[in-house]
């Protein structure tokens, strides 16, 4: 079966190898690179949209930094003025880092918040995504009459069955979020 | 061996995850939901078929010293494919296997079949063997992933059938660990024949 091994043949077998692979693979990415960034572009056009008010015009992204971290805000202009800020706010998960897209009103509410990318245990940590009980609080938290912590650390946000630390990591990211922001405004 | 034979006994005889025991990090750690399972199991037939047929046709001209490295290499070409398509036309399937879909290319049920059978024949049975033990791979892990979905989200391929949590250990690690077990001793029972 297997030719005799000597070091003429090993090396053109394998760089013929790595060259034909290395081909195969700048034509699948060729192809698939158009395709991917429309799909990471539109996740974040998605998660914008849905953490700001409607019919806001959206900004070009502005570098902002985020609980010590580089990231990123859009922000939510109506009839000129800015009514709401989309920030991009990363913490760790329980399984990673946790993205999150947060949008915070100019009089300091968080508007809503989406999901960007996670690394949580599907079925527990994932529910952050899709657990109506949780996503559901987010929604017009009033940073002003409640506190941005876990129930659990004396806060007011209801964390995931069996997921406090994936709570405790979202609700960090909403807090460095709504921090920034606040920053901004000053 | 006949061609339909070499289909059949990948699913049932040298079912890769019940019988030949291979593959476990994967098998334990994506079938949470019975959707996930199905998908990591498509995922794999893919690479699979694919080295399968790749290093069929190359085993002859390698020679033995670097064997592993071509195959390795060829596996890894193949995943990295399946990982940009799948980036690219179903990135919620993507991100919902995450970490796993990159590491198919050290499942040993894929490097198994390449030392076994496909350096040792020809293209249409290697393929076959491929698109066998690929199904094997794919029933065992949705099924797993069937039965921790009723048990620990009371939901048949995201069908909610009761309200509120089911029970959470089976979402999780020692879920997969009894599931897995327990499945393992009726397929032996009940389906092997010694």
């Amino acid at each position: 079966m297997a030719a005799k091994s000597n070091l003429t043949n090993m090396a053109v077998v394998l760089a013929a190898t790595c060259l034909i692979c290395a081909a195969i693979l700048g034509c699948v990415y060729a192809v698939t690179a158009a395709p991917i960034a429309e799909t990471n572009a539109n996740i974040q056009k998605a998660a914008i949209a849905a953490v700001l008010p409607e019919g806001v015009e959206v900004s070009e992204a502005v570098p902002v930094k985020v609980g010590g971290e580089d990231s990123e805000y859009y922000i939510g202009t109506k009839d000129g003025a800015p009514v709401a800020y989309a920030v991009k706010s990363t913490t760790s998960g329980f399984g990673g880092a946790l993205t999150l897209m947060v949008g915070v009103t100019a009089d300091g509410k968080v508007y809503n918040t989406s999901v960007l990318s996670h690394t949580e245990t599907p079925g527990l940590g994932a529910k952050c995504t899709s657990d109506p009980a949780f996503t559901a609080q987010w929604k017009g938290f009033d940073t002003g009459t409640k506190i941005l912590s876990v129930k659990k650390d004396g806060g007011d946000v209801d964390a995931i069955t069996a997921s406090t630390i994936t709570s405790r990591a979202y609700t960090l990211a909403v807090k460095n979020a709504y921090e920034a922001v606040k920053g901004l405004a000053k | 061996m006949s061609k339909m034979q070499l289909i059949t006994k990948g699913l049932v005889k040298d079912n890769p995850t019940f019988v030949l025991i291979l593959g476990m990090c994967p098998t334990l750690a994506t079938t949470t939901s019975a959707i996930n399972g199905l998908s990591m199991g498509l995922a794999t037939l893919f690479v699979l078929v694919l080295s399968n047929m790749a290093i069929s046709l190359v085993a002859k001209v390698t020679p033995d010293k670097v064997h592993i490295p071509v195959y390795i290499v060829v596996i890894a070409t193949f995943v990295t494919v399946l990982q940009l398509l799948m980036q690219a036309y179903t990135p919620g399937i993507y991100s919902a296997l995450g970490v796993f879909i990159p590491l198919i290319v050290v499942n040993c049920i894929i490097l198994g079949r390449a030392e076994a059978f496909a350096c040792k024949h020809n293209v249409i049975d290697s393929a076959l063997d491929g698109i066998g033990v690929g199904l094997g791979f794919v029933a065992s892990l949705t099924v797993i992933g069937i039965v921790r979905e009723i048990l620990g989200s009371g939901s048949v391929f995201g069908w909610k059938f009761i309200t509120g949590d089911g029970i959470l250990a089976f979402i999780m690690a020692p879920g997969a660990f009894l599931v897995l077990g327990y499945l393992m001793v009726l397929f032996n029972k009940y389906l092997v024949k010694k």
